[in-house]
């Protein structure tokens, strides 16, 4: 079951003019920044260190507020959005780091019934649901693996699996391939691709020039807090 | 709400931080032994009061034939009349509850009684003895009224307040009893910072967990149920290690090795128990609990 926006809205995230200065510090890590990105997109977000890559994800995620100008995500204005409706605007959004983060006491398998356990799902949900999505990421037969059992890539499928278990309408990739080789990265980015391709929108933070060339997907890049690109289908560096 | 989650993650949190839990449990079972014992202090000097408010009385002696002329109010032994006044007085007097007479035959008896073997009681005559009225009052602190009413009358001798001999036991008791109480409520402010330096402790080797918690989207009420009923449990214990502490307490060290040796104290029974040992149990809990949500609201940044 796929959480889709509102009916006759396709804009799954807008940003309205927004700026956000942290406090005790001079230069605003985002500058006046809108856009929007519908339903099923596949976007890329680069830009060097500092550029506000990391601040942007945050905002999705009502991690941070915004100093001026509005976020909105799945029809709803994330600065009205009342603490107690936090946790479930957390799930509509799945989640990948560059260090994996999961739980190093438990197996594959219980990591990734973990998001389906801490917001309630039914034991005869997830005993049906684990394993599909296991299989999708490619990591069938191995669910009783502990995570330091495993190689980088494979951490990062559990991770995957996780972040979409839960079929949810957005995912964000923070640098997803940062710890892996390029071999492993391509898996990985098929998967983020076949996943998109399901209806989930993904958003996708990273350095990896290659896979920015060679996915030609719209490219969203930063410059110290200000929005300077964005272009669908777009490569790393500019084109000459 | 899944309670096979919570029970599971429960006990792995109970598990995994055992010496911690054991800190809690002790620290907890000390404030309420302390606090118990407090109470129980408070009750026994409560009982005591009691005991001896119920005995006192102020006594108005009267003139007999010896004291004419020694004092002011004795012109000649006590009359019909003038018994009859200091009576009508007496009962008339607020918080006066009871008014008995005795006459001097029945002082001498009493006297004999008491005295019964000595020199005193061999010498001493019925007309050595007064006629006195024994006046109950419903509240001790309010002697000095009877004094005032019948002190000038003619054939009043004297007027003996009883509850002033008592007064300095009846100041050691109240001096116990605040001590007690202020001593049990240190405990238990620092019993609640040790739980919550506990809590917090176990809440910040969590926080991997936690993070990725919220991350996924579990409500604050998932997230904290485990660390809330960890420590209502630990609390728990600790509630009913005091308890059984200060039940063993009453029953080998009281009832059979202080009492039976100080007659003169009338301890308390069981009773003061029954309400004792379940607020101790709840305090523990409710302790417990409120520390945790506090550590979490602090420190998990729900």
């Amino acid at each position: 079951m796929s959480r889709l926006p509102p009916d006759g809205d396709a804009t799954v995230i807008r940003f309205e003019n927004v700026s956000k200065t942290y406090p005790n510090q001079a230069r605003p890590a985002l500058r006046e920044m809108s856009l929007e990105i519908e339903r099923g997109e596949f976007v890329f977000v680069i830009g060097s260190s500092g550029s506000g890559k990391s601040t942007f994800m945050r905002l999705i995620l009502r991690e941070e507020r915004p100093s001026t100008g509005r976020v909105v995500v799945a029809g709803k204005d994330l600065n009205k959005l009342s603490n107690w409706k936090l946790p479930h605007h957390r799930r509509l959004i799945g989640t990948v780091f560059q260090d994996f983060r999961l739980l190093p006491n438990k197996t594959v398998y219980q990591n990734v019934a973990f998001a389906l356990e801490v917001i309630g799902r039914p034991k005869g949900q997830i005993v049906k649901v684990v394993p599909e999505v296991l299989e999708l990421v490619g990591l069938a037969g191995k669910e009783e693996r502990m995570p330091n059992e495993l190689s980088g890539g494979e951490q990062q499928r559990v991770a995957v699996a996780r972040a979409f278990v839960n079929r949810p309408m957005i995912l964000i990739a923070d640098e997803p391939t940062g710890n892996l080789d390029p071999e492993t990265s391509v898996g990985i980015m098929k998967l983020l691709d076949r996943i998109n391709r399901t209806g989930t929108t993904v958003v996708m933070v990273t350095h990896d020039q290659a896979i920015v060339n060679q996915m030609r997907k719209r490219v969203l890049e930063l410059d110290q807090g200000t929005l300077v690109r964005d272009q669908a289908r777009g490569v790393y560096g500019y084109v000459r | 709400m899944r309670v096979q989650y919570v029970l599971q993650e429960i006990g792995q949190g109970l598990r995994r931080n055992l010496t911690m839990v054991i800190a809690v449990i002790v620290s907890t079972a000390v404030a309420l032994v302390m606090l118990g014992s407090g109470l129980l202090m408070w009750q026994q000097t409560l009982h005591m009061q009691d005991y001896w408010y119920g005995k006192v009385e102020v006594s108005v002696f009267m003139c007999n034939q010896e004291e004419v002329g020694r004092y002011p109010n004795c012109q000649t032994a006590i009359t019909d009349a003038q018994k009859q006044t200091i009576h009508d007085t007496l009962v008339r007097t607020p918080h006066v509850q009871t008014v008995t007479y005795e006459n001097q035959l029945q002082a001498f008896q009493h006297y004999q009684q008491m005295e019964a073997g000595s020199a005193l009681a061999q010498d001493s005559t019925v007309n050595d003895m007064q006629d006195s009225f024994r006046v109950k009052l419903d509240n001790p602190n309010d002697a000095q009224i009877v004094e005032g009413a019948v002190n000038g009358l003619p054939g009043v001798q004297s007027v003996q307040d009883e509850q002033q001999l008592l007064k300095p036991l009846f100041t050691f008791i109240h001096i116990a009893e605040y001590t007690a109480v202020s001593v049990a409520a240190i405990m238990l402010v620092l019993a609640f910072l040790l739980i919550f330096n506990t809590v917090r402790l176990s809440a910040f080797s969590r926080r991997r967990e936690t993070g990725i918690m919220r991350l996924v989207g579990a409500s604050n009420f998932y997230i904290q149920m485990p660390f809330l009923l960890e420590g209502a449990v630990a609390g728990l214990a600790g509630g009913v290690v005091a308890s059984v502490i200060l039940v063993g307490v009453k029953a080998f060290f009281i009832n059979h090795v202080v009492a039976p040796h100080l007659t003169s104290v009338q301890f308390i029974g069981w009773s003061p128990f029954a309400w004792i040992v379940p607020s101790l149990l709840i305090v523990g809990v409710l302790m417990s609990v409120l520390a945790s949500a506090f550590t979490l609201r602090k420190y998990l940044r729900v």
